[in-house]
């Protein structure tokens, strides 16, 4: 084979690093050999134990505590379009169900208008996050079932359509411009609100299903834990538009009713993975999360059982309650976000390390 | 084409990142910046974007032999660390652009042409290698120096590392020869010595297998590392429940309330 002179010279090039390597290791192993040094006694732990405790390599600490995995190189955008996605596929659904139920018109209208207006926001969010945005499209080369972030895109993209054709029927529909087509709206409608479902769900499994370990750990619980939060921000959303539907408090009802039963499930169990959940600020993050979408609008929708839904009492504390449950699924999203990013930093539970200390623990362990 | 691995035995390195000059020449890789962490002798820490062959430098108490330092001085213990080729590699299988791929010589290689840049892949690597470079949107790890293998040459770290401490090779081969180097190091007296090839666990196996003297541990080499697909029954399970859950009650709503 030959090789031309450019590649020749590269090749070179390697040999030279090598002997040039070669070279320092041999000049310095003929160094009279080392005796004013004040030998440590060895600790196990290395010799910089002295000056910096916990900054040793060892079975007990890994590599002196370095991460071992990559934080999430994922920006802002990436919890907004959770919160986003996840209030658009539910308000979707909403409509749908709304409509084949009987709903009022205008509440299913308005639910369609939310979904769309989510469907545009949502890609241009995720748009934006990418490092090379104007590659968005190669997202849509492959579809890989293996792969969240690929059926979410694809889902994203079905939702978008079938969203966006749905408000616009709608509005097409309502003023005339076109006659009823049923079969169009149907389509538009079950399309927005079977891509809908998932588009309010993947996000969960997107970020179950990494190495990542807070999320890993809780991958059975993050998918369920978005979706509810999305189905609240969408009845919330709707409530705020001034539809006071009776069904539409049941359904925040049982929204919020989940929500403190995940809110508590995280609170209480403890396992070495979920640490972030519950320590320092991201511990507090989460618990803000929890009490704004699960106890607080909770008590403020049954306390507006008490009076007469059309009353101003009632109206007042729904409000109330929408307001908190919006809030309380927009610091979930980021609160997950924020603990992810923590739980990468952080090398014990890839490396099956004793726990605790915790990084703010005073305690460092040492060596009988 | 016979899959190709490393064998990197960290008993013979001598520290010299001749292997981590040779990989940035070679591939072009920017430099990584410097970054002083008064940790160790190490300020480079971890690979990343612009790191893709790291000598990893592991202070002990002494223990005569280890390192060639004299028995009263403590001693140092290098490992070149390099992305780890998975059998089941969490970045290809999250890759939603199909940028990253398997090669023919068993390697995992991202195709800077088609890379977007969503970084899941980032957050899918159980060892902690692939990494977004900020100024350039996209993310960067080892090629397994795909282009000198096309050509039927070593890749340019073992080339150039001068004690054969990064061997490459046919993987069952190294295989062979990683188990006959630690019998014989284990027949000199070193009773520590343990190859890290974790073929156990849902990785099923890789392609970059290390010699170590001690715990894999203190490399931060993961002791049982998992490929996250592992986790996509139990999370589309609860995606499934939460969607059939959030229909149901919502019909139950509309359909139990007189005013809708």
């Amino acid at each position: 084979m030959s090789i031309s002179p450019e590649r020749e010279t590269r090749e070179l090039r390697l040999q030279q690093i090598r002997n040039e390597a070669q070279l320092r290791a041999t000049s310095v192993s003929k160094l009279p050999p080392l005796t004013h040094v004040d030998a440590q006694p060895s600790n196990g732990h290395g010799a910089l134990q002295d000056f910096h405790p916990a900054a040793s390599a060892s079975p007990q600490t890994g590599y002196y505590g370095m991460p071992l995995l990559k934080t999430p190189a994922w920006t802002w955008e990436v919890p907004i379009y959770f919160f986003v996605g996840g209030a658009a596929g539910a308000s979707a659904m909403l409509a749908s169900v709304g409509r084949l139920t009987g709903a009022e018109r205008s509440m299913i209208r308005d639910a369609r208008w939310l979904a769309a207006i989510g469907a545009a926001i949502s890609p241009a969010l995720l748009v934006s996050d990418l490092g090379v945005p104007t590659r968005f499209l190669n997202m849509l080369r492959v579809f890989k079932v293996q792969s969240a972030m690929s059926v979410g895109s694809w889902t994203l993209m079905s939702f978008s359509s079938a969203a966006a054709a749905s408000a616009v029927l709608t509005e097409l529909e309502r003023r005339r411009v076109l006659p009823r087509i049923p079969v169009l709206t149907d389509v538009a409608d079950i399309g927005a609100a079977l891509t809908g479902l998932v588009l309010a769900t993947y996000t969960g499994v997107l970020v179950g299903a990494t190495a990542i370990p807070v999320w890993n750990a809780k991958v059975s619980l993050i998918p369920l834990h978005f979706a509810t939060s999305g189905l609240s921000t969408a009845v919330s959303l709707l409530e705020l538009r001034g539809h006071t539907s009776s069904a539409l408090n049941k359904i925040g009802i049982g929204a919020t009713v989940v929500e403190t039963a995940i809110g508590a499930s995280l609170e209480f169990g403890k396992e070495p993975a979920t640490e972030p959940l519950h320590h320092g600020p991201t511990g507090w993050t989460m618990r803000v999360a929890g009490l704004l979408s699960g106890p607080v609008p909770l008590a403020l929708r049954l306390l507006s059982l008490t009076s007469s839904s059309q009353s101003s009492r009632a109206v007042k504390l729904r409000r109330a309650a929408a307001i908190s449950s919006i809030a309380g699924s927009l610091i979930t999203r980021w609160a997950w976000v924020y603990a992810g990013r923590a739980s990468s930093k952080d090398p014990k539970v890839p490396l099956q390390l004793p726990g605790p200390p915790r990084p703010d623990a005073k305690q460092i362990p040492q060596d009988k | 084409m016979s899959v190709t691995a490393f064998l990197t035995d960290s008993t013979l390195c001598i520290g010299c990142k001749a292997c981590e000059v040779a990989c940035k020449e070679w591939n072009q890789v920017p430099a990584d910046g410097f970054d002083f962490r008064a940790l160790s002798y190490d300020n480079t820490g971890s690979l990343g974007h612009s790191t893709w062959r790291h000598v990893k430098f592991v202070e002990s108490g002494a223990i005569p032999g280890f390192g060639g330092n004299a028995p009263d001085v403590f001693s140092w213990g290098f490992s070149s660390d390099v992305c780890k080729h998975c059998a089941n590699a969490g970045c290809l299988e999250a890759c939603p652009t199909g940028a990253i791929v398997r090669t023919e010589f068993g390697g995992v290689y991202i195709q800077p042409d088609v890379c977007n840049g969503c970084g899941y892949c980032v957050v899918s690597c159980p060892f902690g290698v692939v990494e977004r470079r900020p100024e350039d949107g996209r993310v960067f790890k080892c090629t397994f120096c795909y282009d000198r293998q096309k050509e039927g040459l070593k890749p340019a770290c073992a080339t150039a590392c001068p004690t054969e401490s990064i061997k490459f090779g046919e993987i069952e081969h190294l295989r062979e020869t990683a188990r006959k180097r630690v019998r014989d190091l284990e027949e000199k007296g070193f009773d520590d010595v343990n190859l890290y090839d974790p073929t156990d666990t849902s990785v099923g196996g890789i392609h970059a297998l290390f010699i170590v003297r001690g715990d894999p541990k203190t490399y931060n080499l993961p002791p049982k590392p998992e490929v996250p697909t592992t986790y996509l029954k139990k999370g589309w399970m609860s995606a499934g429940i939460a969607a059939a859950a959030m229909v149901a009650g919502t019909i139950l709503a509309f359909a139990g309330s007189s005013d809708r």
